[in-house]
């Protein structure tokens, strides 16, 4: 992954790069945890080109951080037709008397110079009733093939002081892509940014796909494919898109791959005889160990952030439930016991919540619950919603709708984990198993 | 006692035949033999694969999240078996499937156990276990697509896949 060098504008503030810090005693703020009714209205002008080359991204680097900050629900763009001020200079005094009177409460400031290939954007948070900055401005230098990238870098420090949670636009979604009737459905894996934007594909879709996850890095991805003909693990490095096959044996079955924080270990699900359990590999030397053995179906494997801990599904009860076991095996207790089946539990990164699907009454939803399986709550309800995976700020969830019918098809959406701001994110064929990246750096 | 079960398979296959019309001509080794399945039984030569397929019955139903073998599926296994003692040159695979109605990695599982049930019963009907690889697709592979019991019913299976031998 190439790197975007980010600098503070105004050197002296302490080396907090995101400047979370900076949001804790501003009069501007969200409290994403009491749920927004009324999203905080803000203004993002065009950017100021300082270089003629400048031009083309100046406009389109502030439509992209627009579109990252209203797409959350907790923002709402004054549009440039209100806009009385024009920002013609970067360092000229800001008008707030202009942003007031169209009660912009944010404003977000910035110039663009394009020296070659390389794009340098500065950028400045402005909180228009105090009449003062928003944290200190922040200088990004990358190539211009990744504008998109430093446009997400403004939103999410912009998002980061307002809300003082971390960002999560400058990430990436990795998914299988679909394409073609219910019964002769092609797969293959894609990669986007977290909004849809320069989708790659990974795979051919000469052979099934099925749930990529991401290294705690972000450079590689492991997956399920049925190139052998059998369900067996792969690992693809995402920049060279180099594949290898970490699991072999002909007749075994191996599926539901996920990285453990180390990137080293990868725990799994394993066939043998019908019966279905789970593994850990050490992926460097090949090692593997055994983590359950019961007659019950034991997979979707997903490790606490700190490593210490899996979450799994079982139907050892007699139906789908979720289970707490040690990283190395060991005793599991069971967290679920609402009414229905729970499969699919992740982690969140944050390590306070696990997300799952339930299924209940003939309807599938994406739900949360604490670690210990307390305070469940459902976010969304449909004919097949499964697979939830979590912005890597914990705040957001993605996962895949498929609707019903002979001419179904599988979509992905995103919902807070409030349960608000629903809606479709948009790729270009069918998609499904989303898996979302680490902040990108 | 075998007469009657050999029955209830046949009615079984009868039934199978009448809804299904996609899969089976794709499978008829591209001869477009399979148009009228019940009726053309009679004229396959029973070694052929069309006759596994059409006449013995290549696939075993399941119940809702099950993978129990019922009386019927019971019968047609006996029946594969012995086609398959009878025509020792055939390895097979048994693909197991799952509806939609699961998530995806655990419908794998399923997949697998159904399809590891229909291995184990033709096993204890005399075939050699080293003739019988699984594998699971899960819900990836629907047969039927819509979404109500209609379909999903014929989409919780067991599908033996001949392979090898000859391929007349």
């Amino acid at each position: 992954m190439r790197k975007i060098l980010a600098a503070l504008l105004i050197g002296a503030a302490a080396a907090a790069g995101a400047g979370a810090a900076m949001a804790q005693d501003g009069p501007l703020r969200i409290e994403i945890d009491q749920g927004v009714i009324e999203p905080l209205p803000y203004a993002v002008p065009d950017f100021v080109p300082e270089t003629p080359a400048a031009s083309e991204y100046a406009a389109q680097i502030a439509r992209v951080i627009a579109a990252d900050l209203s797409g959350t629900g907790l923002f709402r763009e004054v549009p440039a037709s209100a806009h009385i001020s024009k920002v013609a200079s970067f360092d000229s005094a800001v008008k707030y008397a202009d942003w007031k009177a169209v009660n912009a409460q944010a404003l977000i400031t910035g110039a663009v110079s394009v020296n070659g290939n390389q794009l340098t954007v500065r950028f400045r948070g402005h909180d228009v009733f105090a009449e003062k900055e928003l944290g200190t401005g922040l200088q990004f230098n990358g190539t211009t093939d990744g504008w998109r990238r430093m446009a997400h870098k403004v939103a999410d420090a912009v998002y980061s002081r307002i809300t003082g949670e971390s960002g999560y636009f400058d990430s990436r979604v990795v998914y299988v892509s679909e394409s073609g009737p219910k019964n002769d459905r092609r797969k293959r894996l894609a990669v986007m940014d977290y909004d849809g934007a320069n989708v790659q594909y990974l795979t051919n879709s000469a052979s099934i796909v099925l749930a990529p996850r991401f290294s705690p890095t972000g450079d590689r991805v492991l997956y399920t494919s049925y190139e052998s003909g059998f369900p067996q693990i792969h690992v693809l490095d995402v920049g060279q898109v180099q594949r290898k096959v970490l699991s072999s044996g002909d007749g075994t079955m191996s599926f539901a791959p996920r990285f453990a924080p180390d990137g080293r270990t990868i725990v799994y699900s394993q066939t043998q005889g019908g019966n279905t359990d789970l593994f850990s590999m050490d992926i460097s030397t090949g090692a593997k160990s055994r983590l359950t053995s019961a007659p019950s179906i034991e997979t979707a494997p997903s490790f606490s952030p700190d490593g210490s801990q899996i979450v799994f599904e079982s139907d050892r009860s007699g139906s789908q439930q979720l289970y707490v076991m040690p990283a190395g095996g060991g005793e599991a207790r069971r967290i679920s016991f609402g009414e229905g089946r729970y499969g699919t539990p992740v982690w969140s990164p944050r390590g306070d919540m696990i997300a799952f699907t339930k299924q209940n009454k003939g309807r599938f939803h994406i739900g949360v619950m604490r670690t210990d399986g307390g305070e469940e709550r459902l976010l969304t309800a449909s004919f097949l919603d499964e697979g939830p995976t979590w912005a890597p700020n914990g705040r957001v969830i993605m996962f895949t709708r498929e609707s019903q019918g002979s001419a179904g098809r599988a979509l992905l959406y995103s919902v807070d984990i409030t349960g608000r701001n629903l809606k479709p994110v948009k790729t270009p064929d069918g998609a499904s198993d989303p898996a979302w990246s680490p902040l990108q750096n | 006692m075998s007469g009657l079960k050999l029955a209830i398979a046949a009615v079984a296959v009868l039934g199978l035949a009448a809804c299904s019309n996609n899969r089976w001509d794709d499978m008829a080794n591209g001869s477009g033999a399979g148009a009228g399945a019940g009726l053309g039984a009679g004229s396959l030569d029973p070694a052929s694969p069309a006759y596994f397929q059409q006449t013995v019955g290549d696939r075993v139903l399941f119940l809702v999240d099950q993978s129990t073998l019922t009386p019927e599926a019971q019968g047609i296994l006996q029946g594969q078996a012995r086609w398959l003692s009878q025509n020792a040159d055939y390895v097979v695979t048994i693909e197991g499937h799952a509806d939609e109605q699961g998530t995806r990695e655990y419908n794998l599982a399923l997949g697998a156990r159904r399809a590891n049930a229909a291995r184990e019963y033709l096993i204890s009907q005399g075939v050699a276990g080293h003739r019988l690889k699984v594998v699971s697709y899960g819900k990836e592979r629907p047969l039927e697509i819509c979404s109500n019991e209609a379909c999903y019913s014929k989409n919780r299976r067991a599908v033996t896949v001949l392979a090898g031998g000859l391929t007349g």
